[in-house]
């Protein structure tokens, strides 16, 4: 029988955490995203499933004990919004480098500095483009809603352990707030030591008897073996590349314009689409799953059928460039977006539409 | 011509007094002759192998001179960012609460960019070993002031000696740490002579043996030298080190088993 319940795109997050068979949570409070430990406290995870919960000193700490607990072949994941994730840079890299992998959730605010505590789309260039210092590339899932909020943790760990890499979620403080009928899925089981130890030859686990012992770093100094690393590193993000690019379209096989959004914008076009279509525009929305892998191929496809298309964030336009960069500049690509913590209407995003690419 | 002498076989077990504990590796150190960073490694390693642990070991170095220490112990490692150690040590020993987890960092790492970390790991009394390397200097970056540099001792970034004044004050963080409820065993040791060096092995040993308990911190700080940072030879560094290290870190134990040892003047 199905498990249907009402919660915050945050909660979902967190329960999600616990069915996925996650080994430990750390985390830092910040507004919008505090229900995920909240949550998971409340839910003594320890005692559900012996998934560990703790709260750290600063995200300094959090992304560091995330390190510490993916380099032994855990299920590690962490959560927070902007300025804390700003904070993590430092980790994601030497994370990245190491090649670990863990899930990190964040339910972007506006910015810059400690900006405001309203939801936002501005860390896209962040999470997606590196962040930290040195060549690497996170896994971008984004989630449009509390399902997604929930079903993407799998998903998220999944892909980590896949290929070895950090995976983020960039929500923002509309799917972390809002509540939404959710499907919860069963509770999976934490993987053993020994189980561990069988499936990831990599992790510090205790160096056995025989056997070689096993080093977690990001260092090389050797220019050649540091290159070697930096071009293996490129190889897998171009298998990622490849192979993990997702995303949905919506009425985009009559569409003569079109809209490109993610996450909580992306459900506002959606209302959009249908306000434009009602009045007999054929508006198509795309959405991006994966922002990276940014599903290029899809825009350059759709970019020789439609007009025009209008590209919708909670920013001052950060996916517009990968957006153009799919069109080829075929068409005439816009942006339109509020920032600062404001929200538009479908019918600013009807207006924007009408106004930028049909009349423009 | 050549003589042929009939020399007795005199390498045989129950002449063999030394031997390098297996748990360093084959590969040369590459710290500079006469520094503490390598006796050290070499009491870690003795220690481990003595426990018999050598399976159950996970050790953390982040970046300073010993950065590169998973060359030389034969354990799995982890390379953590500069001050970072504790934090991916309480992480470690929560998900295998049942290993023996180490951090080994240098006094800019500990006292300086990683201060949080280290007191906050300390404070919630994670269940881990600390081997603090105090050479009152940045060794690994050619020299620098550290937080524990001594007043008035010169380094690359203070030329003319640190001025408290304008500087700061060097910080005695063990001392510090030892105020927290979280820590259960705090010492002051040194490694450059036979006898400090045999004391701070107990020490060491103490240290991973209070892993078996449960009780919070075991933390060792090691009064160190650093030739380099110094501009000293090894046998300068190390009179130098008696004549001014240790009359402002002075050895001996801060706290056993939970209790503030008491000073007796
Ligand atoms: C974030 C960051 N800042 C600065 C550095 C440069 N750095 C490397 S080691 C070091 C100081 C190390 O000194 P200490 O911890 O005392 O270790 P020692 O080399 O003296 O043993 C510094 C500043 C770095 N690697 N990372
Ligand atoms: S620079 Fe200093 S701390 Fe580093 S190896 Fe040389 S003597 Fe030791
Ligand atoms: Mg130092």
């Amino acid at each position: 029988m199905k498990e249907l319940r009402l919660m915050k795109g945050n909660e979902a997050f967190a329960e999600a955490a616990i069915r996925a068979g996650a080994d430990a949570y750390f985390g830092y409070p910040i507004t919008p995203q505090s229900e995920v430990m909240e949550y998971l406290m409340a839910e003594k995870p320890y005692e559900r499933t012996g998934m560990i919960v703790l709260q750290s000193e600063s995200e300094l700490g959090a992304i560091n004990m995330v390190y510490g607990a993916a380099a032994c072949g855990k299920r590690a994941l962490t959560s927070s919004s902007s300025p804390g994730i700003s904070l993590m840079q430092e980790g994601i890299s030497y994370i990245a480098g190491s090649e670990l992998p863990c899930l990190i959730m964040n339910v972007v605010r506006g910015g810059p500095g400690l900006g405001t505590i309203q939801p936002s789309q501005s860390d896209y260039f962040q999470a997606t483009k590196g962040g930290g210092h040195g060549d690497y590339r996170l896994i971008v899932l984004a989630p449009s809603s509390v399902q997604e909020m929930f079903d993407f943790v799998s998903l998220g760990f999944e892909l980590a352990f896949k290929y070895r890499n950090p995976v983020m979620m960039l929500s923002d403080g509309v799917i972390g707030q809002m509540m939404e009928k959710v499907e919860l899925s069963e509770q999976q089981g934490r993987l053993t030591n020994q189980q561990i130890d069988e499936l990831y030859p990599w992790a510090t686990t205790g160096k056995k008897p025989g056997k070689e012992r096993r080093i977690i770093t990001s260092l090389e100094l050797d220019p050649g073996r540091q290159e070697k690393h930096n071009l293996k590193l490129q190889e897998k993000y171009r298998k990622i590349e490849t192979t993990e690019v997702r995303y949905e379209t919506l009425h985009c096989d009559d569409a003569e314009y079109l809209l490109v959004a993610f996450g909580s914008s992306a459900r506002i076009c959606q209302k959009a689409m249908d306000l434009g279509r009602s009045k007999g525009i054929k508006i198509g929305l795309m959405r991006p799953i994966t922002l990276y892998p940014f599903p290029y191929s899809i825009i350059e496809q759709l970019s020789k059928q439609v007009k025009g298309i209008l590209v919708v964030e909670l920013n001052a336009g950060q996916m517009i460039e990968d957006v153009r960069l799919g069109s080829h500049d075929r068409i005439k690509v816009e942006h339109y977006g509020r920032f600062g913590g404001m929200i538009p209407s479908p019918v600013d995003v009807l207006y924007a539409m009408e106004k930028q690419i049909i009349g423009g | 011509m050549t003589q042929n002498f009939d020399i007795p076989e005199i390498r045989t077990p129950e002449n063999l007094v030394y031997k390098k504990t297996s748990v360093l590796t084959d590969n040369v150190l590459h710290y500079c002759p006469g520094c503490g960073h390598g006796t050290t490694h070499r009491l870690i390693a003795e220690v481990i192998e003595e426990m018999g642990i050598q399976s159950e070991v996970i050790g953390v170095a982040p970046v300073g001179c010993s950065v590169m220490a998973y060359n030389y112990f034969d354990i799995d490692m982890q390379e953590a960012a500069h001050g970072r150690a504790p934090a991916l040590a309480t992480a470690i020993k929560r998900v295998f609460p049942e290993k023996f987890v180490f951090t080994y960092q240098g006094d800019g790492d500990l006292a300086a960019i990683g201060t949080g970390e280290t007191i906050h790991a300390c404070n919630r009394g994670e269940n881990i070993t600390i081997i603090f390397i105090n050479n009152a200097i940045y060794g690994m970056t050619g020299g620098q002031m550290a937080p524990t540099t001594l007043p008035d001792m010169p380094t690359s970034t203070c030329p003319y000696g640190r001025d408290v004044k304008i500087m700061g004050n060097p910080l005695k963080i063990t001392e510090l740490l030892a105020m927290l409820p979280g820590t259960y065993y705090v010492t002051r040791q040194a490694v450059h002579s036979p006898a400090l060096v045999r004391r701070a092995k107990k020490a060491i040993r103490m240290a991973f043996e209070n892993q078996k308990l449960d009780r919070g911190v075991s933390f060792i700080e090691i009064v160190s030298n650093c030739n380099s940072g110094w501009k000293l030879t090894p046998v300068q560094a190390i009179k130098w080190l008696e004549e001014n290290m240790l009359p402002f870190y002075p050895l001996g134990d801060l706290k056993v088993n939970g209790e503030l040892v008491k000073k007796s003047e």
